[in-house]
């Protein structure tokens, strides 16, 4: 009697807008940090290295090396870590490359899934609650070793400012007032912006702080990969700002790259 | 024990028919044209909350006459269609063909099975790349029936004196100006009210967009585009 009408069963009925709950019931297989079968020690996979946040004047800025590596070995030399969530955010992945990159997909999906039946954007708190509790399902996968940890940065469109979260591996989120890293350079990546970043920074400066962090951790930690002048590979930097999420060009990235080299060459410094 | 009641199954589909098609003619309508950068859906729409015209995915768009609630559910269902198969294979796969596929299996269900007909026809439109692929637009009735049409399409309580006076009317290749004008004088072809940018809910497929081609045209912009000085 209480059998729902037969039409439903061709789509199902759910009762909210998240996609994550449809694709849990629908195709449990295609989450990330679903079971699966053997529990065999796995050849280790990619991983991606240091991916950074950093709050300026107009929003904030995220950036990532280039750069994957399986064990010693160099897996991938132009991988993208900062990936679009919507228009006005967008998460850097780091960790295993494989589960990070179908978490960046899903929550892209999810947040997409969410606009179209609601008509309206989540929140940016929502987004990165949601985000978190995407990392706290991989648990069990990161505690085998295949741990995904993001930096989630957007444009909170209702206070008007940039803001930034980073998470742990059990999901926790921890919101940051100015910048973080995330990775393998993260802590070298952590303390050049400790000496380097400032309240209010106009673009150029906020990009050129950005870069000479990356410098930094990929001159200190040998997983990161720093700007390839020879094949032209220069990390990846995007803007979130009140105009929406937009990549920052190569030659402009290239431009500030060789200015900071350039420097330093001349004055021996960082060196 | 009574016997229940023996009704031909003639009549029951024509009572049911009946009942969907009254349902309809009671909605004010909708209409659909092809213009030259994509897909034109333009609703007499007094609210500006309460959509007929949406987003399922990157180049597909939704439209529904009828009963509110009913074109709803199956809005919501299209998109969670859409969204799990884009995930599990590309993006390029989400096609408007078999969602209208799935709408139509779902209406004729309903259709033979349950007491009450929906009281709805939904549009389905896919707009084609740039490289020339072509457009495609499917309108799907209350029974499960689905046609493909070309050009322009309407549904609705006029839907039939909307299509005759397209069907003289349309020209291929319109600019995005004239399409809107035509597709709002299409509108008011039975009433002899004139319809300003207020009573429109109107959005397009943009070709030239990336990505997500679904873009609602804003009042403001409505009114430029209809030429205010009218």
């Amino acid at each position: 009697m209480n059998e729902p009408p037969r039409w439903q069963n061709l789509f199902n009925d759910y009762a909210n807008a998240s996609f994550m709950d449809i694709l849990r019931r629908e195709a449990p297989h295609l989450i990330p940090g679903a079971p699966s079968g053997g529990q065999d020690a796995a050849p280790e996979p990619p991983h991606g290295t240091t991916v950074l946040s950093v709050r300026y004047r107009d929003g904030v800025i995220m950036a990532g090396d280039r750069q994957a590596t399986a064990g010693y070995q160099v897996a991938s030399r132009r991988i993208e870590k900062i990936f679009k969530a919507d228009e006005l955010s967008g998460v850097g992945i780091a960790g295993a490359a494989g589960p990070a990159t179908e978490m960046a997909k899903l929550f892209q999906t999810e947040l997409e899934h969410y606009e179209k039946v609601e008509g309206e954007n989540l929140s940016l708190d929502g987004k990165a609650n949601r985000l978190s509790q995407m990392i706290r399902m991989n648990l069990p996968a990161a505690m085998q070793g295949l741990v995904v940890v993001p930096i989630f940065a957007g444009f909170d469109e209702k206070a008007g400012l940039g803001r930034l979260f980073k998470y742990d591996i059990t999901g926790g989120r921890y919101e940051e007032t100015n910048y973080d890293a995330q990775g393998s350079g993260s802590k070298d990546a952590r303390d050049s912006l400790k000496k380097l970043w400032k309240r209010d920074m106009p673009r150029e400066e906020a990009l050129r702080v950005t870069l000479e962090a990356l410098i930094d951790a990929a001159d200190e930690d040998v997983g990161t990969g720093g700007p390839d002048l020879v094949r032209g590979i220069f990390p990846s930097v995007k803007t979130i700002t009140r105009s929406g999420f937009q990549d920052v060009p190569d030659e402009e990235v290239r431009h500030v790259v060789e200015t900071i080299l350039g420097d330093r060459t001349r004055n021996a410094n960082g060196s | 024990m009574p016997l229940p009641y023996y009704v031909s199954p003639e009549q029951m589909m024509k009572d049911k028919a009946e009942y969907a098609r009254k349902g309809i003619a009671r909605g004010r309508s909708t209409v659909t044209l092809e213009y030259s950068e994509g897909i034109l859906l333009v609703a007499e729409n007094p609210s500006t909350l309460l959509h007929k015209i949406s987003e399922i995915y990157d180049r597909i768009a939704f439209a529904g006459v009828g009963k509110y609630n009913e074109f709803e559910n199956l809005r919501i269902a299209g998109i969670r269609h859409a969204d799990v198969k884009g995930y599990s294979y590309s993006r390029g796969d989400v096609t408007a063909k078999a969602l209208a596929n799935a709408y139509s299996q779902a209406l004729g269900n309903i259709f033979t099975q349950d007491i009450k007909p929906f009281e709805v026809e939904v549009l389905v439109a896919e707009v084609g790349d740039s490289n020339g692929a072509r457009n495609e637009i499917y309108h799907i009735l209350y029974d499960g029936t689905i046609e493909d049409e070309r050009n322009y399409a309407a549904m609705g309580g006029q839907a039939e004196e909307i299509r005759r006076f397209l069907k003289d009317h349309y020209a291929e290749g319109l600019t995005l100006d004239a399409a809107l004008q035509l597709g709002v004088r299409a509108l008011t072809v039975t009433q002899n009210k004139t319809l300003s940018e207020k009573d429109l809910e109107v959005a397009v497929l943009d070709r030239t967009k990336v990505r997500r081609k679904f873009r609602r045209i804003p009042v403001e912009a409505l009114g430029q585009l209809l030429g205010t000085g009218r």
